[in-house]
């Protein structure tokens, strides 16, 4: 997979799972806000990314489709420390017109998300 | 007392914040500052290569959209307060509205319409060059730990 230069702004890779990739951004000044910690605009990315990934992937098993982004809710839950974060999409439904996807950010546990967000895809197949 | 004196006689001034900026998130996607007022601030996203989601159409990526809302809005409130402190976003809603044409910088500009002793209500837009038009809207709060007031 490809990654846009974006992506590459925000250092990730990514890793291929089984119904979503997981992508990896390293702790980096490039992605932190206040001192010592993760801008809260590189953890929306980061999550934005891990939708998109999964609706990629999802999609590709029905043989594509393009989408464009109707909006995307943040939630916040604890500051990103000098770790890598982690981050995974989730397809909670894939409709003919429309994609709502959940997607979590973590550090050290997955059961113990630093952020997660809700996001809906318009979709083109 | 003209526009220019009331601002001096603020506190919290958002253009030194960016110009003694040199690193970090902001700086790497080349946010700058715009413009303000007594409770909202206006900054800038000039286009460049490395914000390109769609490398096919060339149109940015909407994180850096996000990111500047995000910092246009956590300003705003800021310049209510007339105070830096520090704060955290506690959620931020975004509806993108349509893609920024390519080439084109983003102003993103923000508002606080509500601080409480610890929660700051924010909302905004962004656009590519007509207000009317705009990219993006945005509807955020953020909690100050140890309260704003």
């Amino acid at each position: 997979m490809t990654i846009p230069p974006y992506a590459e702004l925000l250092g990730l890779s990514i890793e291929p799972g089984e119904h979503a990739p997981t992508l990896v951004m390293p702790f980096a000044m490039d992605v932190v806000g206040r001192p010592g910690f993760l801008h809260g605009g590189a953890i929306g990315g980061l999550l934005e990314m891990a939708a998109i990934t999964a609706l990629e992937q999802a999609l590709a098993t029905q043989g594509g489709g393009r989408f464009k982004p109707i909006g995307l809710t943040v939630d916040y839950m604890r500051g990103g420390r000098d770790k890598p974060t982690y981050a995974r999409g989730t397809v909670i439904r894939l409709g003919t017109r429309v994609a709502n996807v959940e997607a979590i950010a973590w550090q050290d546990d997955p059961d113990n998300p630093i952020a997660s967000a809700r996001t809906n895809y318009l979709i083109a197949r | 007392m003209n526009e220019d004196d009331a601002r001096t006689a603020r506190r919290f001034d958002p253009k030194r914040l960016f110009e003694g900026r040199f690193a970090g998130h902001g700086a790497t996607l080349g946010i700058e500052y715009h413009n303000h007022g007594a409770d909202w601030a206006e900054l800038a996203l000039p286009y460049a290569q490395k914000l390109i989601g769609a490398p096919a159409t060339g149109v940015i990526a909407s994180g850096p959209i996000l990111a500047l809302m995000d910092m246009a809005t956590s300003v705003a409130v800021w310049l209510k307060l007339d105070l830096f402190k520090p704060h955290a976003t506690l959620d931020l809603r975004i509806d993108y509205l349509r893609p920024a044409r390519a080439g084109r910088t983003v102003i993103g500009r923000g508002e606080c319409y509500r601080i409480t002793r610890s929660v700051a209500f924010v909302r905004g837009q962004a656009h590519d060059g007509d207000p009317d038009n705009p990219v993006a809207n945005v509807a955020a709060t953020f909690m100050a730990v140890e309260g704003y007031r």
